[in-house]
């Protein structure tokens, strides 16, 4: 099952719960970790539902190439990683 | 009452200062290391509102119920859904530039990228005042300080809780006298020397870079704009240009709460060279309506000082008697005969974005 991480930079601000999902793209998984803690979104997404400009997503080690949709494909045994990116900020 | 406390949001922390006996100390720094871009300080019941911009994460606002001892967060003001083709600005929250409260305590945050937001709740939600972003001028907006145009000048009246003031880089000044429901621009008389002449009185393209209001005399206005010093004493349906010696440029302007013909500024040299003329801090301080002006230096640095006092970088008390001044470099300065003399509170703070009483 896939399972999504988020970067501790995140745990001074709020709780970033690591979560198995079934989830079948991208957005599906972050739904799932917001489902356990809903304040998680505003961190990640912006106003939009876009990921935020200054933070990044690896998806089995290749950065997510859809930021408005969040329509990228996981796999069963996908690997999630919810980053700061390190430009801006 | 003399001023107690004051408030510094800066880049990296909310500094909070106490008066002791030697004058103004750094108490307790809250968010430390976090861009607070933005404060309401404590109201009579201790409450109060610190706007984060987090770099990575976004806009955030946290709430004191006891003078900063504890803070939560709550909700942040955001955008609805932009429909499909809409020009102008992305709808999404940049920054919280201006946080205030009217009388009957409903609290008021500015924006970039230029939207109004409401809340009812003491910051536990908030609305998108909709009448005032569905505008049609707000697509002539532009930035002013920032590439997106923002509200960071937000003036309650006093007397009537459904009356408001905004200023607008760039955007003008505009009036609701119905709590929100319906806008309409005041800028008569402020003229902006960057536009094409044909263009120059256009109420969309004023730059008021920060509007005040005196408490007492909610008619009178103060406005420094990015082509110099406006006043208004008939609460904005006109302004008159006033001129101050040093420069009429400059972004910060303060207003005695209770003598409306008294106002400080701090003189920027010109738009395209943002520091003090000849390097040397002043502070420009008139007591009859800009009729007359006194340059305060007293205290401050004279010799190689390249400060910049931004928008919010000027506070006044409540009393009259005490200034509060923070630049972007990162120094502070503090008196409390109303500016006759100066004394350092700090000459190693971050930048600081806002300075307030409270």
């Amino acid at each position: 099952m896939p399972r999504i991480a988020f970067t501790p930079q995140l745990r001074r601000f709020t709780a970033t719960p690591e979560v198995d999902t079934p989830a079948a793209t991208l957005r599906e998984a972050l739904e799932a970790a917001f489902a356990v803690n809903p304040r998680l979104r505003g961190y990640v997404l912006d106003d939009q539902g876009h990921l935020r400009t200054n933070v990044a997503v690896f998806i089995d080690g290749r950065r997510c190439a859809d930021r408005i949709a969040l329509a990228d494909a996981l796999q069963p045994d996908s690997r999630v990683h919810v980053l700061q990116a390190l430009s801006g900020g | 009452m003399t001023a107690s406390r004051a408030w510094l949001a800066t880049r990296k922390g909310l500094f909070e200062l106490h008066r002791q006996r030697t004058g103004w100390e750094i108490a307790r720094l809250h968010f430390i290391a976090e861009p607070v871009s933005m404060l309401l300080p404590p109201d009579a019941q201790g409450r109060m509102l610190a706007a984060l911009n987090l770099g990575h994460f976004g806009v955030k606002v946290h709430a004191s119920d006891d003078g900063g001892d504890h803070w939560e967060e709550v909700a942040t003001p955001a955008y609805p859904p932009q429909p499909e083709g809409a020009a102008g600005p992305e709808w999404k929250l940049q920054q919280i530039w201006s946080l205030e409260a009217s009388a009957g305590g409903r609290l008021w945050a500015g924006t970039l990228p230029g939207g109004l937001f409401r809340s009812d709740d003491f910051g536990r939600s908030w609305q998108l005042v909709d009448p005032l972003w569905q505008r049609p001028e707000r697509l002539e907006w532009f930035g002013g300080g920032y590439d997106a145009p923002g509200i960071h000048s937000i003036c309650p009246h006093p007397a009537h809780p459904d009356e408001l003031l905004v200023g607008i880089s760039c955007g003008g000044a505009w009036i609701t006298r119905d709590g929100g429901a319906s806008w309409a621009p005041h800028t008569r008389g402020m003229v902006a020397g960057y536009m094409p002449p044909e263009r120059a009185e256009d109420p969309n393209t004023q730059d008021p870079h920060r509007i005040v209001r005196c408490d007492a005399a909610p008619e009178v206005l103060w406005c420094q704009h990015h082509s110099g010093i406006f006043r208004s004493a008939d609460n904005a349906a006109s302004w008159q240009a006033v001129e101050a010696p040093l420069s009429s440029f400059g972004f910060a302007v303060a207003v005695h709460p209770r003598e409306p013909d008294t106002a400080w500024f701090a003189p920027a040299q010109v738009d395209q060279r943002r520091l003090p003329v000849d390097a040397a801090l002043a502070v420009n301080r008139t007591r009859d309506g800009g009729r007359s002006f006194e340059s305060l230096r007293t205290g401050l640095p004279q010799r190689h000082c390249y400060d910049l006092v931004y928008r919010h970088g000027l506070a006044v008390s409540a009393d009259g008697q005490s200034l509060l001044m923070g630049s972007t470099t990162g120094n502070v300065w503090a008196s409390d005969n109303q500016g006759d003399t100066w004394g350092v509170v700090s000459l190693n703070l971050p930048p600081v974005y806002a300075a307030r009483f409270g």
